[in-house]
């Protein structure tokens, strides 16, 4: 091809090099060498079959418990209908006209992480955002989320010392804006059920005193929120970060076992309606940044995330795309494409998926790449995205997008808060016909 | 409380940007470009280099790590864990071997953060290793330096303890804050949880008097322990 021969030796090579250029794949020694090898392992993948991939296991289910949930949950009857499918034909069926969200669902349930993480390679940008367009997922936990025509929200009120007033203060803001339909969420300085404990109090009396119909989380490690639930902290969601690989998790200091145990607990002890209670976070390059890789790719790696996620039938689902460093996404167009990849991978997976757009400032990359992706996740359907006043976050020092933002999002795409969140920010006068009022964005209106 | 008050008290409880208004959906002119100038000063942190004269100054003579160039240096931390042969060579002729406390000072990811407060925290840094009767060796700049890169250093020269004073990854709040990595016999193959840190070194953070003082009773710790890292404590 193009004067030159390339010979790949393994499907994990072939799925590596197919990547669109990414700097976590050059750091793992694993991506392709020039633009030209690239593209003769985009041929390649395009003609394997779902069969010769899935009968190829990267990280063998004997060795690895994700590898194992994975393989567990495809539904052999659907599998049988398309294992002969090329790549290429299913990237063209996922795009055709007679896949709509039923059949898109259904093929779902007969692929592997492997097989959506191939298709995704083989599609552009704009694929990216067609395919992902037709999909949603409406979950429930104390509210419904996900509907068409829905833009839901995180607020994230963090503040560098756990100081409940601060935190509280900054969630007004939010409030005023319409964030934080999705949910409540901060990440807290102090791992201790204490502190968990107590700034879930405080969020569960601001949404009590002003009938705020959404939930909250504190995204503290799974085993702490377990300690603070038993101690009877109000929990509507129960956090954690997922890895793609058993020994990943192991990183994050999780595995099935805990996962389940942390399951059975949500179950008896929530806070929340339910029957969703979990909220997932995820991230490429995070295997590889705890040496548990397996010379597997970071695109193939983030879509085994979503098959272990999906087992848990989670309310909120997001990629942190940005958050990981350079290393791993070089510039903001590696983590526009990131972003768009995680979406859609999230997405056929049947995961509720949110995007944490942001970035670190020792990225080549600004606010005004945020805004380009917040447009293309908002034109892709995406189902929750997260805020943050001004953009900046004065607790992890890197960021996102800002309440403003969220707002600008919503009102340019003609979207909505989650209908019942509406309807709460229609009886504060914070909305009106599916705007912000002239009352909007005065953080003093819950000091009353 | 008038409206104002309520606005200040909150205001007040957070460093957040809140309380900001907006034009539209949209934030107003100056809150935008109070953010744009902040994210100014953090990539000018990255990209910038120490001064020279403060090196000078301070008598610290400088070696390279294999970071190459700037987008080297954000793409491959492995390669700025490792010291040049050159560099290796300079520090074998200039530097005591085997001393009691190594310093080393690098830019890492905020020039700035160096530039703003060696001055400071290096001649405290020796005053407070007096106090604790503990000989310094001969200390030097690593340019394009990540936190292991004290392993390799510590493999040459066999310090007791070593500390780097490092340029942390700047944040919108000050792009100028240092770390010091401190370690009992770094060498090849230690881990992360061999070292401890002292992070948010700056005039707003820890102050760098009191973090110079602070360093040196963690150093005397480490020797006398024969420890660091999550055994320290």
């Amino acid at each position: 091809m193009l004067g030159q021969t390339y010979q790949f030796n393994s499907l994990k090579e072939i799925l590596a090099k197919a990547n669109e250029e990414k700097s976590g794949d050059q750091l793992a020694g694993i991506g392709a060498a020039d633009a030209r090898e690239r593209i003769a392992a985009k041929f390649v993948l395009a003609d394997l079959t779902l069969g010769e991939i899935r009968n190829d296991p990267l990280l063998p289910p004997e060795e690895d418990e994700v590898s194992r949930v994975i393989e567990e949950n495809v539904d052999e009857a659907v599998y049988s209908g398309i294992r002969n499918w090329s790549v290429a034909e299913l990237r063209e069926y996922i795009l055709s006209h007679k896949a709509g969200p039923g059949e898109l669902e259904r093929i779902s349930s007969g692929m592997t992480s492997e097989m959506i993480a191939a298709v995704a390679k083989l599609m552009s940008n704009l694929d990216l955002i067609t395919a992902a367009s037709k999909l949603r997922t409406v979950t429930r936990c104390n509210t419904e989320i996900g509907q068409r025509g829905v833009l839901a929200t995180r607020a994230q009120p963090n503040h560098p010392s756990d100081s409940i007033p601060g935190i509280v203060a900054a969630l007004y803001e939010a409030l005023s804006y319409g964030i934080g339909d999705a949910v409540i969420g901060i990440n807290p300085v102090i791992d201790s059920a204490e502190s968990v404990k107590a700034i879930l109090s405080a969020t569960k009396e601001v949404m009590d005193r002003w009938s705020i119909p959404t939930q909250n989380c504190v995204l503290a490690h799974v085993t702490t929120q377990m300690r603070a639930i038993e101690q009877g902290a109000p929990m509507d969601l129960l956090f954690q970060s997922l890895a793609g690989t058993e020994q990943g998790n192991k990183g994050f200091g999780v595995n099935i076992r805990l996962l389940d145990e942390a399951d059975g607990l949500m179950r008896m002890k929530r806070a929340s309606l339910g029957p969703n209670h979990w909220y997932f976070e995820t991230g490429q390059g995070s295997e590889l940044s705890s040496y548990a890789h397996f010379g597997i790719d970071q695109v193939t790696l983030e879509s085994r995330c979503y098959g272990l996620a999906r087992q848990y039938k989670p309310f909120l689902v997001n990629t942190v795309v940005g958050f990981i460093g350079p290393e791993y996404l070089y510039d903001s167009k590696q983590v526009i494409r990131a972003g768009l990849e995680d979406h859609f991978m999230g997405k056929l997976h049947g995961l509720p998926m949110g995007v944490d757009v942001c970035y670190t400032n020792h990225m080549q990359a600004e606010q005004n790449d945020m805004e380009n992706l917040g447009v293309l996740l908002t034109s892709a359907g995406v189902n929750f995205l997260i805020g943050v006043a001004m953009a900046d976050d004065c607790m992890l020092n890197y960021q996102s997008l800002s309440f403003h933002d969220l707002a600008a999002l919503r009102e340019t795409f003609g979207l909505h808060p989650a209908p019942a969140f509406e309807e709460w920010l229609v009886k504060m006068g914070i909305m009106a016909d599916g705007r912000l009022t002239d009352a909007a964005g005065d953080p003093t209106l819950f000091m009353g | 409380m008038g409206d104002r008050e309520k606005l200040e008290s909150l205001m007040k409880s957070t460093p957040a940007r809140i309380g900001v208004g907006r034009a539209g959906v949209r934030p107003l002119t100056h809150t935008m470009l109070q953010f744009r100038k902040d994210h100014a000063a953090a990539v000018d942190a990255v990209y910038g280099e120490v001064d020279e004269s403060i090196l000078r100054q301070l008598g610290l003579f400088t070696v390279e790590t294999c970071y190459g160039n700037k987008e080297t240096y954000l793409k491959r931390p492995d390669l700025g864990r490792i010291i040049t042969d050159e560099g290796m060579e300079v520090i074998r002729e200039r530097c005591v071997k085997q001393p009691q406390i190594q310093i080393v000072v690098s830019d890492g990811l905020s020039a700035d953060a160096i530039t703003a407060n060696i001055l400071d925290v290096y001649p405290a840094l020796l005053d407070s290793l007096r106090v604790h009767d503990l000989n310094p060796g001969t200390s030097f700049y690593v340019k394009g330096g990540r936190v292991a890169c004290m392993d390799h250093i510590g493999e040459v020269l066999q310090p007791d303890a070593l500390v780097l004073l490092i340029g942390e990854r700047p944040g919108l709040v000050t792009a100028r804050s240092m770390s010091a990595y401190m370690c009992y016999k770094p060498r090849k193959g230690t881990i992360e949880s061999d070292r401890n840190v002292i992070s948010n070194i700056h005039p707003g953070g820890t102050p760098p008097l009191e973090a110079a003082a602070h360093i040196g009773t963690m150093l005397r710790g480490m020797l006398e322990r024969q420890t660091s890292g999550t055994n320290f404590y």
